[in-house]
C-alpha cells in the first residue's frame, strides 16, 4: 500500500510537470500578451512592465525561472491584478467555488444514490419508469438552460429567489440546484444499471437463501458492490465541480475561481493561468488517487499495483 | 450372391437411388432464416418504441434544419426594417400595411430578434450548426479515438503506458484553456489560408471559429473514446482468431482494422451515438460562453446566450433554442440507449 502511494505520488508529480510545461509553451506561443489590451500605454511603459515581470527574456529562460520558483511554492504575482499574488487570488476565490460545488456534489450524492437504488429494486414498475425518465431528461438539459429557465421563473417571474451573488443561504439555492442537476441524473443512471447488474449475481441469491435480513443484503451485499462505478465518476467530478463552473458562475455572478480563470485566459494573465491550471490538475490527480484507495476499501479483492 | 446373415452391410435397393420427391425435399428446407448480428439488432431496435420515436424526432429536426431553410422566405442574416423584437406571429407596421393592401406576407412564426431578423430561420440555422458540429466532431473523435485506443491496447507494454499517460495529461488540462488558446492561435493562419490559398476558400465561408472548434474536438475529446476502445481491444486481442490471423502472417495494421475493430463495432456504434449529444452539449456550452461560432452565424447555444439579457421582456427568444437543444440531446441519448439495448451482446437477456 505504502509503496503504491509513493509510486502514485511520483507519477502525479510527473503528470503535473507535463501539464504545466505544455500549458506554459502553448500559452506563450499564442499571439497577444497581457499588456496589449490596455489602452494608451506608451512603448516605454510597456517595455518597463515587461521587464518588471521578466517577459522580455527568452521563452525558455522564463520557463526555467517559472519552474524553479513554482517548485519552491512561489507562483508569482498576477500580471493584471497589480500587487496580488496568484496564491492570494486562488485562496480567496477557491472557497467560494468550493462551497457551491461541494454542496452540489452532496446534493447529487444524497439524491442520486438512493433514487438509483430504488429504480433498480422496483425494476419495470411505475417508480422505475418515472425515475428513469427524470434521469434521462436531466442528462439532456444543458446547465445554462437550467440556470436561465430557473432564473426566469424563480428570479424574475415569481421573484422569490435572488439572482446574483452569494450573500445569504437563499442565494445558494439556484446555483446549487443548477450545478447538481446533471451529476444527480448521471449518478441515478449509473447506480441503477450497476445495481441491476449486482442484483442478478449468484451471491445475492445465496444471501437471500441464507435468510439474511433484507436491509443487510441491500447494504452489505448489493450496495457495496454496486457503488464502485459511482466512486469512479464522483472523484474527478468533485475536483471539477469545486473549482467552479464557468457557466453557473457567469450567469449568477458568483465571484469564484471558474470566472476568474476565464478572465485570466482572456486577459493573458500568464501567471494566474499557470497557477490555476496547476491547482486544478493537482486536485484532479489527488482525487484520482483517493478514488483508487476508496476502491481498495470498498472492494478488498482489488489489488493496487 | 448370397447374403451373410451376420453382415452389417446396408441392404441397398435400386429404389434408394431415385431422385427425391417434392415432399421429401420440403422436409429439408430450413423454416427460419438464420439471423445475423445486424438483422437481429435491427429487429430488436424496431421493437423499441422509445428509440423509434426519438429516431423520428431526429429526422424531423434534420428536415427542419437542413431542408426547410432552402425554401424559407427569410434568411438568417437578413435584417427586416422596422421589424425589431416582434412577438411570435406579429407583423411589423410596414408588413401590416402590405397585408392590408392584399399582399401575402409570410408570418414570423417565432417573432424576430432585436436586429429585426426572423427568429424561426435563425433557430433552424442554429440547429443546423449544432447538428453539424455534433456529427462532424463525432466522426473526428471516432476516427482518432478508435485508432489511438486500439494501437495502445494492441501493442501493450511501454507503448500502452506512454500513450495512456498522454491521455491522462490531455484529460487533466482544463479544456476551456486549450479552447481559448487554440482559437486565438488558429484564427490568423486559418484566415490567411482561406484568403490566399486557392481551394481553401471554404474556410472563410464556414468560419474560422467553427473550424477551430472542430480542431479542438479533434485534439481533446477523443480521449474518452480511446479509453473505451482500448478496454475492448485489450479483451479481444487474446481471442483465438487473432492468434490464427497472426499465424497466417497477417500484418498488425490489418489485424487491428479487420479483426479487432470489426469485432467491437457494436460498442463503437453505441459510443458514437452517445458521443453526438455530448458534442452538441459541448458546442452549445462553448457558444454560450462566446467561444463558439462567429456572428452572424447562429448556433443554439449562442442564440440562448444572446437572449439571456432580454429575458424579462422576450422570454420566448430564450425558451425556443433552449427547448430545441434539450430535445435534440434527449432524442440522441434515447436513440443511443435503444441502440445499446439492441446491439450490446452483454444485454441480450
Amino acid at each position: 500500500m505504502a509503496k503504491y502511494i509513493v509510486k502514485r505520488i511520483i507519477l502525479a508529480i510527473v503528470t503535473i510537470w507535463a501539464v504545466a510545461t505544455l500549458t506554459f509553451f502553448l500559452m506563450n506561443l499564442v499571439p497577444g500578451g497581457p499588456f496589449l489590451s490596455e489602452k494608451a500605454i506608451s512603448p516605454q511603459a510597456q517595455a518597463a512592465l515587461e521587464a518588471k515581470y521578466g517577459l522580455d527574456k527568452p521563452m525558455f529562460q522564463r520557463y526555467l525561472n517559472y519552474v524553479t520558483s513554482a517548485a519552491h511554492g512561489d507562483f508569482g504575482d498576477s500580471l493584471k491584478q497589480r500587487g496580488r499574488t496568484v496564491m492570494s487570488i486562488i485562496t480567496m476565490k477557491f472557497p467560494v467555488s468550493a462551497r457551491v460545488g461541494g454542496l452540489s456534489v452532496l446534493v447529487s450524492l444524497t439524491l442520486g444514490i438512493p433514487l438509483g437504488c430504488i429504480a433498480a429494486l422496483k425494476r419495470g414498475k411505475v417508480t422505475d419508469s418515472v425515475i428513469s425518465v427524470v434521469a434521462t431528461c436531466g442528462i439532456a438539459v444543458p446547465s445554462f438552460v437550467i440556470c436561465t429557465v430557473m432564473m426566469y421563473f424563480f428570479g424574475v417571474k415569481l421573484g422569490v429567489l435572488p439572482t446574483m451573488g452569494l450573500e445569504t443561504a437563499k442565494h445558494y439555492i439556484m446555483p446549487v440546484t443548477a450545478l447538481s442537476f446533471y451529476p444527480t441524473a448521471y449518478i441515478m443512471r449509473l447506480m441503477r444499471s450497476s445495481m441491476l447488474d449486482v442484483l442478478g449475481q449468484d451471491y445475492m441469491r445465496t444471501a437471500r437463501a441464507k435468510g439474511l435480513a433484507g436491509g443487510k443484503i441491500l447494504f452489505k451485499h448489493a450496495l457495496r458492490n454496486a457503488i464502485l462505478p459511482v466512486v469512479t465518476y464522483v472523484g474527478p467530478m468533485l475536483a471539477y465541480t469545486i473549482t467552479g463552473s464557468f457557466v453557473v458562475e457567469k450567469i449568477f455572478v458568483i465571484p469564484g475561481l471558474g470566472g476568474e480563470f476565464i478572465k485570466a485566459i482572456n486577459g493573458r494573465d500568464y501567471t494566474l493561468i499557470m497557477g490555476t491550471t496547476i491547482f486544478l490538475a493537482t486536485l484532479v490527480i489527488v482525487m484520482n488517487v483517493i478514488v483508487d484507495i476508496i476502491y481498495k476499501i470498498v472492494d478488498p479483492r482489488i489489488k493496487l499495483k | 450372391m448370397k447374403e451373410n446373415p451376420l453382415s452389417f452391410q446396408f441392404k441397398l435397393k435400386p429404389e434408394d437411388f431415385l431422385p427425391a420427391t417434392e415432399e421429401e425435399k420440403q422436409s429439408q428446407v430450413i423454416m427460419r432464416e438464420s439471423v445475423g448480428f445486424w438483422k437481429d439488432g435491427f429487429r430488436r431496435l424496431r421493437k423499441n418504441k422509445v428509440a423509434m420515436v426519438s429516431l423520428v424526432v431526429i429526422i424531423l429536426v434534420m428536415i427542419f434544419s437542413f431542408i426547410v431553410p432552402s425554401f424559407y422566405p427569410y434568411t438568417y442574416k437578413e435584417q427586416i426594417k422596422g421589424a425589431n423584437n416582434l412577438a411570435p406571429m406579429e407583423y411589423s407596421q410596414e408588413e401590416q400595411a402590405r397585408i392590408d393592401a392584399g399582399e401575402s406576407v409570410f408570418p414570423h412564426i417565432f417573432g424576430t430578434d432585436k436586429m429585426g431578423r426572423d427568429y424561426a430561420i435563425r433557430v433552424m440555422m442554429g440547429s443546423r450548426i449544432s447538428l453539424l458540429v455534433g456529427l462532424i466532431a463525432t466522426a473526428i473523435i471516432l476516427v482518432i479515438g478508435s485508432a489511438y485506443g486500439s494501437i495502445a491496447a494492441f501493442f501493450g507494454g511501454t507503448v500502452d503506458l506512454v500513450m495512456m499517460r498522454i491521455v491522462d495529461i490531455i484529460y487533466t488540462i482544463p479544456d476551456i484553456l486549450l479552447i481559448v488558446l487554440l482559437s486565438f492561435t488558429l484564427k490568423v493562419p486559418l484566415t490567411t489560408l482561406g484568403e490566399s490559398v486557392p481551394g481553401f476558400h471554404w474556410v472563410n465561408i464556414v468560419g474560422e471559429n467553427l473550424i477551430s472548434i472542430f480542431i479542438v474536438f479533434a485534439l481533446l475529446y477523443w480521449v474518452g473514446m480511446a479509453r473505451m476502445v482500448r478496454s475492448q481491444v485489450l479483451m479481444l486481442k487474446e481471442s483465438e482468431y487473432v492468434t490464427a490471423a497472426r499465424a497466417l502472417g497477417v500484418g498488425n495494421g490489418r489485424i487491428i482494422k479487420k479483426h479487432l475493430l470489426t469485432n467491437c463495432i457494436g460498442t463503437l456504434i453505441v459510443t458514437t451515438t452517445l458521443q453526438i449529444p455530448s458534442s452538441i452539449f459541448t458546442e452549445s456550452f462553448l457558444s454560450f460562453l462566446g467561444l463558439g461560432v462567429a456572428v452572424p452565424l447562429p448556433s443554439l447555444g449562442s442564440l440562448a446566450s444572446d437572449a439571456v439579457n432580454g429575458m424579462q421582456t422576450y422570454p420566448y427568444l430564450l425558451f425556443i433554442p433552449a427547448l430545441l437543444i434539450s430535445l435534440i440531446i434527449l432524442s440522441f441519448n434515447l436513440f443511443g440507449d435503444g441502440l445499446r439495448d439492441a446491439f450490446d451482446p452483454k444485454l441480450k437477456n
